[in-house]
């Protein structure tokens, strides 16, 4: 770590549900520099007009309760203290939260759906979503984001002793929303969280996954593919905070790029800290870059501050498609258009075959070979 | 009659010559060997055949039936009907082998073969090289042994039914017996009588079951000596050294 480099468990030490608590961003701080503020459209400083929809469905397997609840509902905030100017914005400006629970031992039957459909790019919307899973009970949640929006929210994932959530969650936004959100999971003794995020869609997308847990035997998976066009802004900025012994995380995140301004970031923090001894942590994270003009930035940091880990690692490759790959399909006559649809569904497809909810399976391949035609 | 016409070739691999005038015709119906020391050249011929960007053809022909091959990109070269068996095939994550094959066999029959007829095509192809059917799952070449990527590749040749194809050192690394399924493989690809084979090699062995009807030797980017079946062994007898001497 360099001298000008903070470390990790200082720079995200602080959270509050105090927007007083969060200067307005100048772009100069390090959780900022990457994103292009002019076009958060006011989220950050204030400015955006409330005057945005998105309509929340919720699609519930039988065996879950879902809830609309005011802003004094003991379960909204619990897991999760905003960690960032917007996220704070959002927490301080949502007027219902949605609050699905999965009871004690219930093992669901199909998956809980929440459809988010924006309505106009116009003005914001606020928003909070908090999922509990009850100990020892077992759901897959599909989280599907379309239309136009400028959208900032907090999603809590509270995931009981030994139970397990599986999220996918699918940015797939029409051109011109603006999405910026937080997804905390907070995992119990034993808990499993796997996570498939996919962003495709969105003028600017900011997703800030982060997990923390509260008990031993805690087992996060996360995954995510994105395909930035001209133009887009794809963020996904990672922080799994290992405080807790014999705790494992997995992170996995594949990007492709094409066309001209194309930009995505990835920042990958994991943090070890004295008391995490024990922890098994891997992240990873590829780009491919398509074309000329498309930029991916790539950052895995890695802070351990016990000197007893099961495994710690982390990768980062951003390349162009290997000549050598199309090279070969090609001198068997394969057209070039369509070796580099196979490379690159090739270099997706391990990534994809995670993704346990066939329909959004079948979704995100189609989405990855529309992409591609492009 | 298919024939592969390599005229006065001169090739360059990041500004630094490597074929210096290659002159070669492989006829339908022939078995051409290429023997030659290492280094000396011949995969450089076979990518530049090919078509692989590294390889820049600073000067002279080549032609298949009297069309200019170098003009065409990759795959036009294979969908005319040549076949390059890479001596270090590639490895493609995430593509699998039925798939690949599929899209390669539509691409060079110009229609996809019925699903049905191709399973068992793929089966019957697979059987006679003694592969074993879970290939067809794996990812391309990802994790085959030396040996299994070249059987692979004769599967291919198998498959796709060239007019003339180029085998790069595909007996290089394998065992007595995937040398004679691999050379099987290679013979039933000559049976017909209507196709060309340039063999790349190191070793009289393979020549012992694919009977080559000329022998060349190449040093310094060029072929040096041509004759018969007989050249093979007096090579592998006294090596090359005269022929590294004379180019150098
Ligand atoms: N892609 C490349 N980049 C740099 N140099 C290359 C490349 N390909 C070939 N060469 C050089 O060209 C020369 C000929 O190589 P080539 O692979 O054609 O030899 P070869 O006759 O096939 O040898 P071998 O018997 O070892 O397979 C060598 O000096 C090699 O280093
Ligand atoms: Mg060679």
């Amino acid at each position: 770590m360099g001298l000008d480099t903070k470390p990790l468990s200082t720079l995200h030490g602080k959270s509050s549900y105090d927007l007083e608590d969060f200067p307005v961003p100048t772009g100069r701080e390090e959780s900022w520099r990457f994103t292009p503020l002019s076009r958060l459209r006011g989220l950050h400083d204030g400015t955006a007009p409330v005057t945005g929809s998105v309509v929340v469905e919720v699609h519930p397997s039988p065996e879950v309760s879902v809830e609309t609840v005011g802003r004094d509902d003991s379960r909204v905030g619990k897991a999760y203290v905003p960690a960032d100017r917007v996220s704070v914005q959002a927490f301080t400006s949502f007027e219902k939260a949605t609050v699905i629970t999965v009871p004690k031992e219930a093992v669901t039957s199909e998956p809980t759906v929440v459809n988010l459909r924006g309505e106009s790019a116009e003005g914001a919307t606020y928003g909070h979503l908090v999922v509990v899973v009850e100990p020892l009970a077992q759901a897959v949640v599909v989280l599907d984001h379309r239309g136009s929006a400028v959208y900032a929210d907090n999603v809590e994932f509270v995931v009981g002793d030994g139970a397990s959530l599986r999220v996918v969650s699918l940015q797939d936004w029409a051109g011109d929303a603006v999405h910026v959100s937080h997804h905390h999971a907070q995992l119990a003794k034993d808990a499993t969280f796997k996570s498939f995020v996919v962003t495709l869609g969105g003028d600017l997308v900011r997703l800030s996954p982060s997990v923390s847990y509260t008990g031993r035997g805690g087992d996060a998976d996360l995954s995510g593919l994105y395909f930035a066009d001209a133009g887009q802004h794809l963020e996904h900025r990672l922080l799994v905070d290992h405080s807790v012994p014999d705790c494992r995380s997995h992170v996995d995140y594949r990007g492709a790029l094409q066309g001209d301004e194309a930009h995505a970031v990835w920042i990958g923090d994991v943090i070890i800290r004295v008391e995490a001894t024990g922890t098994d942590t891997y992240e990873l994270n590829r780009n491919l870059i398509l074309t000329d003009g498309a930029r991916a930035d790539s950052v895995p940091n890695l802070e351990i501050l016990t000197g007893e880990v099961a495994g710690a690692g982390h990768a980062s490759a951003s390349g162009r498609l290997d000549d050598e790959h199309t090279f070969y399909l090609q001198a068997r006559g394969i057209p070039y258009e369509e070796a580099r649809r196979l490379v690159v569904r090739g270099y997706f497809a391990q990534l994809i075959q995670k993704i346990e909810v066939e329909e959004i399976r079948d979704r995100v391949l189609a989405a990855v070979e529309a992409e591609l035609a492009r | 009659m298919p024939t592969l016409e390599i005229r006065d070739l001169h090739v360059a691999v990041e500004d630094k010559e490597i074929l210096r005038g290659v002159d070669l015709t492989v006829r339908s119906g022939e078995t051409h060997a290429l023997m030659g020391p290492n280094g000396s050249g011949k995969s450089t011929l076979a990518y530049a055949i090919a078509g692989h960007p590294k390889y820049t053809v600073t000067s002279g022909t080549v032609t298949l039936d009297g069309e200019d091959v170098l003009s065409l990109s990759v795959d036009e070269r294979a969908r005319a009907g040549l076949f390059l068996a890479m001596q270090y095939p590639v490895e493609v994550p995430g593509v699998s082998v039925s798939n690949f094959l599929r899209s390669a066999v539509t691409a060079v029959r110009g229609e996809a073969p019925k699903l049905r007829l191709f399973t068992k095509e793929l089966k019957e192809g697979m059987d006679a090289l003694s592969i074993d059917a879970s290939f067809a799952q794996r990812n391309l070449n990802e994790g085959f042994s030396g040996g299994e990527k070249k059987r692979h590749e004769i599967l291919q040749l198998e498959l796709l039914k060239p007019k003339i194809a180029v085998l790069d050192e595909t007996d290089s690394g394998l065992d007595v017996d995937a040398l004679r399924v691999v050379s099987e493989g290679v013979n039933r690809f000559r049976s017909t009588g209507e196709t060309g084979v340039l063999l790349i090699t190191h070793y009289t062995r393979i020549l012992r079951y694919v009977k080559p009807d000329f022998v060349h030797v190449f040093a310094g980017g060029r072929i040096v000596e041509e004759g018969g079946p007989e050249l093979a062994d007096k090579l592998e007898a006294e090596g090359y050294e005269r022929y590294t001497k004379a180019s150098a």
